[in-house]
């Protein structure tokens, strides 16, 4: 390939994928660092001296043993249930009628932030709730809220439900985009036509090939599961809490005294979850033999496997309705006027809640939408450029790059987020809105430069000789045919962006320091109150903000290329 | 010299030599190269228009018009190419494909693009959308853009092969008298013998040896 010579502005491109990979790691390892420290008597607010104080304090709490067991059974079971169901659910509908439908109903299931997603689903299952509330007084005989743990019960059954929730349309979306790498209609058709059913033909041809590409989102969910905050404030056990949510409490506790236990169990935290990943990396090592052997024996399993199709439509199909129940459950809370325990509906409907919360619903509407917007538009500008760096320089990015993509992701944040609020205190930029900002960018990043990275691949190189030939600098290129062309998954990721952004709990609560309110942390704290009107007009408006983001990136390229049939808007 | 010159052009994958030309085409005249898919056909076009990958090797020297293009970009060759399809952008209407091609300070854009669509049997297609035009008249399209950006040579990528046949001599003659009206010296890769026939002038494999279509 014959370049120009270099200008100033192919100079800094060059310079962009290196620096956009600094941007997403060195936040994560300092604040690992960060909170690393006080677990061992390092910690300058404190004035302790080394030591391992901090973990024996933390081996003298009562509630370690549940809080770090609840941590690994939600998380494990939450992310093989997501798993099993989405890969039960494509290898069923996959050339079916049916698989449009779970398509288009991807992205509005994405979007829902954990907070709201968690918040509807408390409203649905707990003793006061809707289902209870529909059953009552007919079949359970109820008149007023039983006392069960139905919620926040102790095995954290309700927290692993809004867990594989909220995880199985991310697992979906992400086998999706790595089934065109595969030829799946082929290889199912020869499966088929050797006398395998689908899910047999499925698992043993198409998902060794797939799950190469589906370990980092599998491994990336598993460890979100395990450490999870927000979710588990609102759906997991109290008494005591996941572990990660009581790090939070430790962290935030205005005495500082329990900083070192914090870090220590933060450090657990980080323990269990590279302790699962190795046992799940060993389970896959296990399975894979296994599914050779089966492969190799010519079984077919065909009874099974008709048998298991609709078991597993219909475990899909369980989350998804508790789900969009929920959230349309919150939208009915926040203009609900008296509704009595039995009462299946609220007797009337009025909008003084949305009134009386308009002030506050305001302000921190501005606040997430103005992070969002400052995150998405930086981390948008450098998946853009690295991308095209990588285009213009043929570079050939390797595996550990993938890897250090994925680390904002992998990484609990509670073992990070920590140690950046004390940078963040130390340097004099917490509370700041910029700071806040920043942090959410390096996870919005990871999703936008996923979302964008396929079809920005993708796009037709023969268009760009051509504009070459014409006589076109590749900024030109750039700026004329490939970005314009690709401004329907250009707007898609960045509705990711802002979709990642407003769902932030923990970066915003804790670089923050309480003085940033989002929309998230707000219902995240309004949620222990019990205002379920006030909660509903909070967790709807977070849920909105992503989905006025997805209308928008759906609406605009069809209208700017109403008149485009080329470009596939009709 | 004018005229487009492969001096000693040899191009190699590994041990294999996939082009070995040295020759001169001239003004107006067409240069026929045809083979087998897989015999080097594109490896030659990619690399007149500067889009080799470092995989293959190239010796040898590319000279346009006494210009030596070898080691320029695409877009400072002033090489156009015509692809299999017509590569039209379909973000763009018929004058903002060919307002891309126009170089930028050209005065009267709007008339120099209305009287090429003219000439082309085009009158008043400058703000249609690219999708509604037919194979023929897209083919005219991508022709006049190409021709618009003021080439000093013209590449043809099998240009004609997704046309029928009716459609194809007409377009075919359409691209040869205009390539001829201005002096270009024209490349045309193609496994078509009509095509190879009809263009008149020298063919050869892409190692250099005179085939009879």
């Amino acid at each position: 390939m014959t370049t120009g010579p270099a200008g100033f502005g192919d100079r800094l491109l060059r310079l962009v994928p290196g620096l956009t990979l600094g941007l997403l790691s060195v936040p994560v390892l300092a604040g690992f660092a960060g909170t690393l420290a006080p677990a061992f008597g390092l910690d300058p607010l404190s004035g302790t001296g080394p030591g391992l104080a901090a973990f024996e304090a933390l081996w003298h709490w009562p509630g370690l043993r549940a809080a770090a067991g609840l941590s690994v059974t939600s998380g494990v079971l939450s992310t093989l249930l997501a798993l099993l169901i989405s890969l039960g659910v494509v290898a069923t509908l996959i050339g079916r009628p049916g698989f449009a439908t779970v398509q288009r109903l991807l992205s509005p299931l994405l979007s829902v932030p954990h907070a709201a997603a968690a918040l509807g689903l408390a409203f649905l299952i707990a003793p006061s709730g809707w289902i209870a509330r529909v059953l009552s007084p007919w079949v359970t005989g109820w008149t007023a809220p039983p006392d069960l743990l139905i919620l926040n019960d102790p095995g954290g059954l309700a927290l692993t439900l809004g867990l594989v929730a909220k995880e199985t349309p991310f697992l979906v979306l992400m086998i999706l985009a790595a089934l065109p790498q595969i030829d799946v209609a082929r290889r199912l058709t020869v499966a088929a036509s050797l006398g395998y059913g689908r899910l047999a033909g499925f698992a043993l041809t198409v998902l060794p090939a797939l799950y190469r590409q589906l370990r980092l989102p599998v491994y990336a969910v598993l460890a979100y599961a395990m450490t999870s905050v927000e979710m588990a404030m609102i759906l997991g056990p109290t008494l005591p809490p996941s572990l990660s949510v009581q790090v939070v409490l430790w962290a935030t506790e205005p005495s500082l005294t329990h900083r070192g236990t914090a870090a220590a169990a933060a450090l657990l935290q980080v323990g269990l979850v590279v302790g699962a990943l190795a046992l799940w990396r060993l389970s896959e090592l296990a399975i894979r033999r296994l599914a050779r052997h089966a492969a190799g024996s010519g079984w077919r399993a065909g009874a099974v496997d008709a048998a298991l199709q609709p078991m597993l439509l219909g475990l899909a199909l369980t989350p998804a309705l508790a789900l969009a129940a929920g959230l349309a459950g919150l939208a009915l809370w926040s203009v609900a006027g008296l509704w009595n325990f039995p009462d299946a509906l609220p007797s009337n409907l009025t909008l003084a809640t949305w009134t009386r919360a308009a002030p506050g619903l305001w302000q921190a509407s501005i606040t997430s939408l103005t992070l969002a917007l400052a995150a998405t538009a930086v981390a948008l500008s450098l998946a853009l450029a690295c991308l095209e760096a990588e285009h213009r320089f043929g570079l050939n990015p390797q595996a550990w790059v993938l890897w250090l993509l994925y680390l904002p992701l992998i990484m609990p944040q509670v073992a990070f987020l920590p140690g950046l609020q004390m940078l963040a205190l130390a340097s004099g930029a917490q509370g700041g809105w910029g700071a806040v900002a920043a942090v959410h960018g390096v996870f919005v990043l990871p999703y936008v430069f996923l979302s964008l990275s396929a079809p920005f691949r993708a796009w037709d190189g023969r268009l760009a000789v051509q504009g070459a030939a014409l006589g076109a600098s590749p900024a030109r290129v750039f700026w004329r045919l490939r970005l314009p062309m690709l401004l329907a998954p250009v707007l898609t990721a960045a509705a990711v962006g802002v979709a990642v952004s407003v769902g932030q709990y923990l970066p915003t609560l804790l670089i923050g320091g309480g003085r940033v309110e989002s929309l998230t942390t707000e219902a995240v704290a309004l949620s222990s109150g019990g205002n379920r009107r006030v909660i509903g007009a909070y967790a709807l408006l977070q849920m909105a903000l992503p989905a006025l983001a997805f209308g928008i990136a759906l609406a605009l390229p069809r209208l700017v290329y109403a008149r485009r049939r080329g470009m596939g808007a009709a | 010299m004018t005229g487009l010159e492969l001096q000693d052009l040899t191009i190699r994958q590994g041990d294999t030599v996939l082009v070995a030309l040295d020759r001169r085409v001239a003004p107006g005249e067409v240069l026929t190269v045809m083979g087998a898919s897989g015999s080097g056909k594109s490896t030659l076009l990619a690399a007149l228009i500067g889009t080799l990958p470092r995989s293959f090797a190239m010796t040898g020297r590319i000279v346009l018009n006494g210009r030596d293009v070898t080691a320029l970009p695409t877009r400072a060759r002033r090489i156009g190419i015509l692809f299999q399809d017509d590569v039209l952008f379909p973000h763009l209407s018929v004058a903002g494909n060919l307002g891309f091609g126009l170089p930028a300070r050209t005065p009267d854009r709007a008339a120099k693009i209305d009287a090429g669509l003219a000439e082309m049997g085009l009158a008043g297609f400058a703000p249609r959308d690219p999708a509604t035009l037919s194979g023929g008249q897209r083919a005219r399209v991508a022709l006049l853009r190409a021709l618009l950006a003021g080439p000093e040579a013209l590449l043809l990528d099998e240009p004609f092969s997704r046309l029928d046949t009716a459609l194809r001599e007409q377009i075919r003659s359409l691209v040869f008298d205009h390539a001829r009206a201005r002096g270009l010296p024209l490349v045309l890769v193609t496994h078509d013998a009509e095509d190879a026939r009809a263009a008149a002038g020298p063919v050869v494999t892409p190692l250099g040896q005179t085939v009879v279509p």
